[in-house]
């Protein structure tokens, strides 16, 4: 019996350690652990409600948008205007996050999960006139290849065309990348970070000019998105075949919704919106959400045990470091007690299965060209795929919304700051469902709560010792080589954890910090 | 023969968003710094960086450890995050020796000694940041005070910014190469080079003239100064006005929102709340001596 432990895990967000035993060459146990705490929900105690939406986006500078999003919301809920916020700050939202989103797909699956499959070396023999592909030749030719090696050998299988292709693409998609932050830019004025996004609305006007100006960044995203990003996650699926049939973990996915199209209920989990909210199980078969069937278990977790079960807005953290059974600083988030896992998986699945026509053909049309049953969408190359059309189905509705946007009407509603109010703010992050939680009094915040995508997938064991989803997923794959465990990282990585994000949920109370350590 | 220079980027108690934010580097592009000459002659060689390079686990320690030895005093440690210093824990670990995290801090303290030049990126590296917020509960520091801590002297540049504007770690990066390391003329006290911390956003802000004449904006979307919004300019040393954001498409003032001082040593703590007006503070109008204006607290 052999143990696998890979840490630090790269090309992920933060620092994650992953253990893996490995018996007669499968995977017997998987424990997954973060590495890093900075105490954020601490930090953010005591001080001013509205500066949550800035200090909540330093949890991650991957996703910064999507908190900045979430906390809003939460803080329009907190503040009584979720339903009143103007139609052209609610599209403003929608176009910040949504170009964000998309260029965060794009860069996950180029710049994070691609070396994976594609082998940079290859471009050693190129034979052509891309110049940037000449330029990683000469690259090659100088002999110092960091960062792209070393690395993990021996199942590069893109025959060396492909592969020079798809270095290609890597070198593009950083540009495209980058556009799609300047269209985050130009209503949300910078990125990472953003500051266009407050309680009450958004704090730019929509001109014509920026709005031409998105449009056709736009139009380059889209471009890209159709003829380069999704044509190579299904040539990566046709030469790994096997990685339909890996890597499926819980098979339940749960989705809170994103991208407000009317913004006229204060209840977010019944709004009408882009991506639907709701479960999904195996079978495809959707579920109603209901958050009241949120609950954290911490019998695995350094926390004590008493605190356990509890609904993120009663959230209660007390750490205990050193308890039996424990091994990571993260929850185990369960909805109705069973482990499910969040994600572009989870949104494009729950919003496929409630019928929405064009991701109805979206993900038919995929599969149809994979030649593959929606069984298959439980695996590495699933969620790389539903990825990729949540980039799609996200780049295809903005134009609409973009041609929506009145200029010179109202961006911004007032609103009073109240003494005492709780809230909660729910949305769909690039890497899933994300869920803000606030409790004021005396116009200060007594509790703040984040329930964040990775929390949920790479939590540990719940309270009935059923692991969580990246561990699942894990568990029961067979292993080729030890010592190159690529199904491991491929595994892994399918789900884009962002550790900066899954570690922040920690409130000591009443405990000396100094005794806890991370393993 | 193209010279090598090699790089360790690493991330301590960090939110990635100044490894991100290199990303956008626009002129020249993270292509051209990772693959190309950055100046003629001269390839970086980003040897350890955990977010993008190919490595993993112990494969990608090795590299990193590989590096401190076999170029000692030649490379150039970029430290993205705050280091976490409460004692008795293990707040923040990069990789394992022996079996046992090993702490950010042990990693920051090692990889300095041997390093040619410390780079601290973005506002926790620089100034201990978010992390360091009150209460700072993880004991985050800068990475100049924790050298200082261990007696430790290394050239050190400090880039802040929540996260730094790209040209600011790619102008600094390229003025080492052609120009030599930093003189003390170069960098103001709190060891940010003048070329892009030089100024206050106040003064080079487009709505400046709102400001002198007494119009403010009451609430967002109003034309007018966002100073009675809680706009942090007055006090903030950077030069975004001028370079603007991603690309050169926008602003944090151009989006119509306030400044939140995200470079200076005072942030988060004392530029927040960041929705309110700044207090206790002398905003010299134009025509008054703004080099004598010591930094506000």
């Amino acid at each position: 019996m052999g143990k696998i432990v890979i840490d630090p895990v790269t090309r992920i967000e933060g620092h994650l350690k992953i253990e893996a035993v490995v018996e007669d060459g499968v995977v017997k146990d998987a424990r997954a652990t973060g590495n890093l705490f900075r105490g954020f929900e601490i930090i953010l105690k005591g001080r001013d409600p509205r500066d949550a939406q800035v200090i909540t986006q330093r949890i991650c500078g991957v996703c910064p948008q999507s908190h900045g999003i979430a906390s809003t919301l939460n803080l329009d809920s907190a503040f009584g205007i979720a339903d009143k916020i103007p139609d052209n700050a609610r599209i403003m939202r929608n176009l910040i996050q949504g170009a964000h989103i998309a260029q965060d797909h794009i860069l996950h699956f180029y710049h994070l999960a691609a070396l994976d499959y594609v082998n940079v070396a290859d471009v050693a023999s190129y034979q052509g006139n891309n110049a940037d592909l000449n330029s990683v030749k000469d690259f090659i030719a100088r002999g110092e290849l960091g960062p792209f090696l070393p690395r993990y050998e021996g199942d590069y299988r893109l025959p060396p065309e492909v592969n020079q292709m798809a270095v290609a693409h890597y070198v593009k998609a950083l540009e495209i990348r980058r556009i799609g932050h300047e269209m985050v830019s130009i209503f949300g004025g910078k990125i990472p970070h953003g500051v266009g996004v407050v309680p009450g609305g958004v704090t730019a006007q929509p001109t014509t000019d920026s709005i031409m100006a998105f449009l056709w960044k736009l139009r380059i995203l889209q471009d890209f998105i159709d003829n380069v990003y999704i044509p190579d996650v299904l040539a990566v699926a046709g030469a790994y075949p096997d990685y339909a049939e890996i890597g499926a973990g819980c098979r339940n996915l749960l989705s809170y919704g994103g991208f407000d199209l009317v913004g006229d209920s204060p209840d977010y989990t019944r709004r009408e919106r882009l991506f639907k909210q709701g479960t999904v199980s195996a079978e495809l078969k959707a579920g109603e959400l209901d958050t009241g069937k949120i609950a954290e278990h911490v019998r695995h977790s350094w926390y004590e045990e008493a605190t356990s079960g509890k609904h993120p807005s009663q959230g209660e953290t007390r750490p205990q470091y050193g308890k039996a059974g424990a091994y990571s600083w993260t929850k185990a988030p369960r909805y109705d007690g069973k482990v499910y896992e969040v994600g572009p998986l989870a949104r494009v699945a729950v919003t496929y299965a409630k019928g929405e026509p064009r991701m109805k053909k979206l993900v038919d049309g995929a599969l149809n060209q994979l030649k593959a049953s929606p069984s298959a969408l439980f695996s590495v190359l699933g969620r790389h795929l539903a990825r990729a059309l949540s980039a799609k189905f996200i780049a295809d509705s903005m134009d609409g919304w973009l041609l929506a946007l009145k200029p010179g009407e109202p961006t911004y509603v007032e609103y009073q700051l109240p003494d005492a109010a709780t809230g909660m703010g729910l949305t769909e992050a690039a890497r899933g469902a994300l869920g803000h939680w606030i409790e004021i009094k005396d116009r200060k915040i007594a509790n703040y709560q984040c329930v964040v995508p990775t929390t949920w997938n790479v939590s540990p064991m719940d309270d009935r010792g059923n692991h969580g989803p990246i561990e699942q997923a894990i568990i029961g794959t067979r292993i080729k080589d030890e010592h190159n465990p690529f199904e491991i990282v491929r595994i892994i990585r399918s789900f884009d954890p962002c550790l900066a994000c899954s570690i922040h949920v920690v409130t000591p109370r009443g405990r000396d910090l100094g005794k806890f350590r991370v393993v | 023969m193209v010279k090598e220079l090699p790089v360790i980027y690493l991330q301590t108690a960090a939110c990635s968003g100044c490894a991100v934010t290199l990303l956008n580097s626009a002129s020249p592009t993270i292509k051209n710094l990772l693959i190309d000459q950055i100046v003629p002659g001269v390839h970086i060689n980003l040897r350890f960086h955990p977010v993008i390079m190919a490595g993993a686990g112990e494969m990608a320690i090795k590299v990193l450890e590989d590096t401190a030895r076999e170029k000692k005093d030649n490379y150039v440690l970029v430290v993205d995050g705050a280091v976490p210093t409460a004692p008795g824990a293990v707040y923040g670990a990069v990789g394992e020796r022996g079996g046992k995290p090993v702490p950010m801090k042990e990693r920051v303290l090692e990889l300095s000694r041997d390093a040619l030049a410390v780079m601290a990126l973005g506002t926790c590296a620089s100034f201990g940041g978010i992390p360091a917020a009150r209460p700072n509960p993880t004991g985050a520091k800068s990475v100049r005070a924790v050298l200082e801590e261990a007696g430790i002297k290394k050239p050190l540049v400090n880039i802040p910014g929540c996260p730094p504007h790209p040209d600011w770690f790619v102008g600094t990066v390229g003025s080492i190469l052609l120009h030599g390391l930093p003189s003390a003329d170069d960098l103001d006290d709190l060891l940010r080079p003048k070329a892009f911390y030089g100024k206050l956003i106040h003064e080079n802000c487009p709505r400046r003239a709102f400001f002198d004449e007494g119009k403010f904006a009451k609430k967002f979307g109003d034309e007018g100064c966002l100073y009675e919004l809680g706009c942090k300019g007055p006090v903030t040393y950077a030069d975004c006005p001028l370079r603007r954001w991603n690309s050169g498409t926008n602003w944090v003032i151009g989006a119509g929102a306030p400044c939140n001082g995200c470079t200076q040593p005072e942030f988060p703590d004392n530029t927040s709340p960041f929705y309110e007006k700044l207090v206790d503070v002398e905003v010299p109008k134009i025509g008054a001596c703004w080099t004598c204006d010591k930094e506000a607290k």
